[in-house]
């Protein structure tokens, strides 16, 4: 508890306490001397509220909770002093009032702090060695390619590669997996990582700034600052409905009565009165103020322990909605890792038409170049390469001894004159001319991911009505894995630049109200990620284009993360309707009872905390994603 | 021009109401107020100074709740 809060706990039991003894004691006073006693727990409890309603009035913002309690209060004495003698209801509602408002900063901070925590990644320091000692240094101020010492049980505090030792990694704070990652010298590490077993000597590759920690941390920090529709409804709801109410409270205590007098009966001022007053202390709008961006910040840090950032409550809301997935087929479904299985066709023996490939892909970083090279294992001379000509998303035509080498696609050949077999295999088919021969081709094929099959399936259970499978295929080879994957739609023999036109296309035909997610592996597809309604990201570990492209990002690069991500959004919002109907419900039968003259003050006073502390409770339910 | 501050406030209704406060402030373009992690981000209208803008933003917040704190 913060001092703050402790002073009001003080002040609550001090109030209570002389409430107790003023009511159960009997004491031989009664009129002014009564409300006079009286008088000192109630300004015990509510002179705050008391100060601030005024300065609320003088600063022109008359219709808040401190105005509504103040004047329901002031109301219940004045009737206490004038008819009935009683004081106990209005310390009792101030009483309550305060009550909830402690539980509600309590209980609030406590759940911030704690979600605050679960995402806290925040390495504090570096090892450094300085005169042959090993000393902690802020990690800003280390500069690139410094070494640095991680022991273990320490976190690792900026991105880096090994130079000297082994251990295993802890990558669950950023990843949500938990299967431990094995690090030799060579290799790249991402700070968030927590070293668990061995000594590990790492030369920077970055500033702390850049590093994945402070990204990531960065992200999350700023997720629950992009408001949701349901956030922002909240906001302009609590504008109007607070003077409202107001209106409704005197238009209660004025019309019955008057209607009253002139139909001939007595007026009965003071049941009404009290009724209005009860009307203004069910108003306090804070249940549903408070629980629906906790819902929100609480759905945001449960997926972001299972590895899976939200980097706003607006994307929460959209992931919920999610009606069409479309991937991006090589990184999310299919491992990108290519793997040279066949070649056919060809004159030419394997090693030498392998050959002959390596060396025309030699300048490119394309997945299936580099599995050709692969494929070949040898170094590859460059000097023997010229005139290196890429023609885009189709293939290259090169220059090897002299000789012309074109190594591409069907539509490659047929734009060089030449008229390719075409093969029946799945993958991806390397169409090889030599010359202005054909020479054969090169059957190439991803591998599927393993959970991929389980992927598609989790997200047809979730209620996602089609999933679109893009590529660069051809037709065949996508059809083939479309089949093995369960997908609806296919769309291939796709170029780079194609994949947003498709999306597009995708997006002009979806049902309104439904959000078109694009899943891509954050390689060459930035501007994909950002035209769909719904950008997802996967195993962006260390891709900051993907990060800053994308609205979700999945640590690491598990289909199945697809579905969970819709799942825990679905979790949250219906947490987030539940607390708007309940608070709703709750508040609007009070009024009604209120106006009716059933529902008293104290039933008020509980109706407002109770709703409010069952509100944050259901909230907090949204941060547990873990068996989702 | 984009900068965050630490606030401190205790509902979740008045860091709206201190949302709105600082919109209304000149030279304040856009700011969001983030109640869970006590924070406002101020997006400042071309060639305004962050300071004296931020000195009016506070007693703006300070007018509409009283009990707020920005840390400048």
């Amino acid at each position: 508890m913060t001092k703050k809060q402790k002073k009001m706990l003080v002040r609550i039991l001090v109030a209570a306490a002389l409430m107790l003894i003023l009511r159960f004691v009997p004491l031989p006073l009664s009129g002014i001397p009564m409300f006079l006693l009286w008088l000192i727990p109630y300004l015990i409890i509510g002179h705050d509220i008391l100060r601030k309603a005024w300065k609320g009035i003088l600063n022109r913002q008359v219709f808040d909770e401190n105005f509504l309690m103040a004047v329901a209060t002031l109301g219940a004495l004045a009737i206490g002093l004038l008819k009935t003698g009683d004081y106990d209801e209005a310390v009792a509602v101030m009483l309550f009032y305060q009550i909830g408002e402690l539980f509600q900063s309590y209980a609030v901070g406590k759940s911030r702090r704690n979600i605050s925590e679960l995402m806290d990644i925040r390495p504090d320091y570096a090892n450094i060695e300085q005169d042959g000692e090993l000393v902690r240094v802020d990690p800003d101020e280390v500069e690139i390619g410094t070494l640095i010492t991680v022991k273990p049980g320490e976190k690792i505090p900026i991105d880096g590669i090994v130079e000297d030792g082994e251990s295993s990694l802890n990558t669950s704070a950023l990843t949500g997996e938990s299967v431990p990652r094995d690090v030799r010298p060579g290799d790249e590490v991402i700070s968030g990582c927590i070293n668990m077993s061995g000594l590990l000597l790492i030369r920077t590759t970055k500033a702390f700034g850049e590093s994945t920690v402070s990204k990531v941390l960065d992200l999350v920090e700023n997720a629950s600052s992009r408001k949701s529709r349901s956030e922002n409804f909240i906001a302009r709801f609590a504008r109007y409905y607070t003077p409202v109410v107001v209106f409704s409270a005197a238009a209660l205590a004025l019309l019955p009565p008057l209607v009253r007098l002139v139909l001939g009966q007595a007026p009965d001022w003071g049941a009404w009165i009290y009724r209005a007053l009860t009307f203004l202390v069910i108003s306090c709008p804070c249940a549903l103020v408070i629980s629906i961006p906790l819902s929100f910040f609480a759905g945001i840090g449960g997926a972001g322990k299972a590895g899976i950032l939200i980097k706003g409550s607006n994307y929460l809301e959209a992931l919920a909605n999610t009606g069409t997935v479309v991937f991006d087929k090589t990184g999310t479904l299919t491992m990108g890792v290519f793997d040279v299985v066949d070649i056919h066709h060809s004159e030419l023996d394997r090693e030498t038409m392998l050959e002959y490939a390596a060396l025309a892909e030699s300048a490119s970083s394309h997945p299936i170049a580099v599995s050709i090279r692969k494929a070949w294992g040898k170094p590859i001379d460059m000097a023997r390469v010229s005139k290196v000509e890429e023609i885009g998303g189709n293939g290259v035509v090169v220059e090897i001894d002299g000789k012309q080498v074109a190594a591409g696609n069907s539509r490659l050949m047929r734009h060089l004159g030449i008229e390719p077999i075409e093969c029946h295999s799945a993958g991806t088919i390397v169409h090889m001319a030599i010359g202005s021969k054909y020479a054969g081709h090169i059957v190439i094929s991803d591998v599927i991911k393993p959970d991929a099959v389980e992927a598609i399936a989790a997200l047809k259970r979730t209620g996602v009505r089609s999933t679109v499978m893009l590529t660069g295929d051809g037709p065949s080879a996508a059809a083939q894995v479309a089949e093995v994957l369960g997908i609806d739609r296919v769309h291939s023999d796709l170029l780079p630049g194609d994949k947003v036109d498709k999306v597009e296309e995708l997006l002009s035909g979806k049902k309104s109200g439904e959000t078109l997610a694009f899943v891509g592996d954050g390689i060459n597809d930035a501007p994909v990620l950002s035209r769909a309604d719904l950008g997802i990201a996967m195993g962006a570990m260390g891709s900051d284009a993907a990060i800053e492209a994308a609205d979700v990002v999945l640590m690491d690069d598990d289909p199945l993360k697809v579905s969970k991500a819709i799942r825990i959004a679905r979790k949250c919002m219906r947490i987030v309707r539940e607390n708007i109907v309940f608070a709703l419900g709750v508040k609007l039968a009070c009024l009604v009872l209120g106006a009716l003259g059933i529902a008293n003050m104290w039933l008020a006073v509980f109706a407002d905390v109770g709703v409010m502390i069952l509100a944050v409770l259901n909230a907090i339910r949204a941060l547990f994603v873990q068996k989702l | 021009m984009k900068k965050t501050y630490k606030i401190e406030v205790d509902c979740a209704n008045c860091a709206n109401k201190m949302e709105d406060a600082a919109r209304g402030t000149s030279g304040v373009k856009e700011v969001t107020v983030n109640f869970m992690t006590q924070k406002m981000i101020v997006d400042f209208a071309e060639g305004a100074d962050a300071a004296a803008v931020m000195k009016n933003v506070l007693s703006a917040c300070k007018k509409v709740e009283e009990d707020c704190e920005i840390y400048l």
